[in-house]
């Protein structure tokens, strides 16, 4: 009887998920794979000999994998200040790095644009110290787009780490000082271990939001593809439907392998610890 | 017990530096007069504020990108709503299993789904391209509205439910009188978290565009990549207005440690 309502309340979300989320995407993966009407391989072959398509795709990872690790050095000693603190101030530092989570990524990077721009403030600013004779080409380049990532999900990662330090207990980091640990070992015996699950989620959140990012890429990367924006071209510039789908099926599969990992890792670290 | 560290705190201000100070440029060179980019502008105006309401396009998509988030939002809770109760309130098979199913949109690239509605609701299933966007909308609105709900209800005492329906009150009516005025916080945190998300998507909108429809961030981006002067600056500076306001209500109804709780 219980079970019955249960279903009745959750029925019309799943018809919905199903209808429009799972069957298009099960779709579309299943297209990839058949060539008029016979299942094949043929068209991952081919793809996987496109240089061009792989150099995309390192590409992209590297940019992601680059984006998580300056996220993880620049918050944990961030994360780490921000837990420590009590009252007023530790509220107002969340609320300011909740802000720019929940505004707009045109607009964050639009703001790079003004920034990097070849008469941009950065390029302004370096000239009139006279210490570039011409404007650096900062923007539309590999180094913009990852100032933009990290910019845009550097808040994500520091929420995920204040969260957890928050709750490691002041008494374990005094006792290992009283007995002679340095502040610095302190933290990296017992700060950073107890951290690693929120690192791990903060991780998996900034490497796919990275990996699957558009607006930044679209608009900082300039002619540096990333696969996302290979996707959009293929779909709506080119009408390359076939390699659309085919980009779709590779980006799922990549998603889905990266969090199946790094949960395994987290619960191989929960279960050991 | 206070112990401050001067390296750890001139860090930690640095880096919020690297976070806000953009926007703060975006907030000065929005009241330029210069009809490019600079920083410091050399005069100021609010001419680019007008130029939001005199350009084509940014009201009639603001328009659009409005409706879509609100009907979006209600098609969420209409379907999310009853699935947050059940994944609450009672025990069963396959709980994690679904629960999980109902997050997933957040986990699928927003660029997928957006093609995948295109290739299939638009394209195959003949919708327009209006309940195309509602539809998406609503599919990346539904991991809000149900997580934020679930965690509200997990702090309701479900046996005053109980206690509503043994005194003669029917099911439906206790659901609206009893449980929905008791989650009340956690049900507009839900409704606003999702609007915000669904009001700056860019990765599904952007698949769904035709005559006369369009939402204001895929307005926003195609001026950007023709066009370099402060009008993107000023809307953006509206929709700080509008991220902060709603901000604040989210800050009132369930304090900001919502966010690092999870």
């Amino acid at each position: 009887m219980k079970k019955n309502k249960a279903f009745l309340f959750l029925l019309p979300g799943l018809v919905f998920l199903f209808l429009f989320m799972i069957i298009p995407i099960v779709l579309i993966i299943r297209s990839t794979f058949s060539d008029q009407g016979q299942i094949s391989f043929n068209g991952y072959m081919e793809f996987f000999k496109n240089k061009y398509f792989i150099q995309i795709l390192i590409n992209t990872l590297k940019v992601s994998l680059l984006t998580t690790l300056l996220c993880i050095v620049i918050s944990l000693p961030v994360a780490y200040y921000i837990a420590k603190l009590h009252g007023r101030i530790k509220s107002v530092l969340i609320g300011l790095s909740v802000f720019p989570l929940l505004t707009s990524a045109i607009v964050r990077s639009f703001s790079w644009m003004i920034i990097l721009g070849k008469k941009g403030l950065l390029n302004e600013l370096l000239l009139n110290l006279h210490l570039i004779k011409e404007p650096l080409n900062l923007l539309y380049t590999p180094t913009s787009m990852i100032i933009g990532l990290v910019h845009l999900f550097l808040p994500l990662m520091i929420i995920s780490l204040v969260g957890v330090m928050e709750n490691i207990s002041d008494d374990l980091v005094q006792a290992a000082e009283s007995l002679g640990a340095s502040r610095f070992v302190a933290f990296r015996k017992i700060i950073f271990p107890l951290c690693v699950p929120g690192l791990i989620i903060g991780s998996i959140l900034v490497f796919v939001g990275s990996l699957t990012a558009y607006t930044t890429p679209a608009l900082l990367g300039g002619k540096e593809q990333v696969i996302s924006v290979y996707l959009y071209q293929n779909a709506m510039t080119l009408n390359d439907w076939h390699t659309a789908s085919s980009v779709a099926t590779i980006m799922v599969a990549v998603t889905f392998t990266i969090v199946g990992l790094m949960n395994l890792a987290a619960n191989k670290l929960n279960s050991r610890g | 017990m206070k112990q401050h560290n001067p390296v750890l705190a001139l860090f930690t201000i640095l880096t919020f530096i690297f976070l806000l100070g953009p926007l703060a440029i975006i907030i000065v060179t929005s009241f330029g007069a210069d009809s490019y980019l600079s920083f410091p502008p050399k005069s100021w105006s609010f001419h680019w504020y007008r130029h939001i309401f005199e350009t084509e396009g940014f009201l009639s998509t603001f328009k659009t990108s409005m409706i879509v988030s609100i009907i979006g939002n209600l098609i969420a809770l209409l379907v999310g709503l009853p699935a947050a109760y059940a994944l609450s309130r009672y025990p069963f098979w396959g709980k994690k299993f679904l629960n999980s199913l109902f997050i997933s949109p957040l986990l699928i690239p927003g660029i997928v789904l957006g093609f995948a509605l295109l290739k299939y609701v638009i394209v195959a299933y003949q919708f327009s391209i209006y309940t195309g966007l509602l539809i998406g909308h609503a599919i990346i609105m539904l991991p809000f509205i149900i997580r934020v709900i679930a965690s509200s209800l997990a702090n309701f005492d479900f046996s005053i439910e109980e206690a509503a329906i043994s005194l003669g009150a029917s099911r439906f009516a206790t659901f609206f009188k009893v449980v929905l005025p008791n989650i009340r916080s956690g049900l507009i945190a839900a409704v606003v978290l999702a609007f915000l998300e669904s009001f700056n998507n860019v990765d599904i909108s952007i698949f769904m565009t035709g005559p006369g429809v369009s939402t204001l961030p895929i307005q926003m981006l195609q001026y950007v990549q023709n066009y370099f002067d402060p009008t993107i600056a000023a809307i953006s500076v509206l929709m700080m207005l509008l991220t902060a306001a709603l901000m604040y209500v989210i800050e009132r109804l369930m304090g900001l440690s919502y966010f690092t709780k999870n």
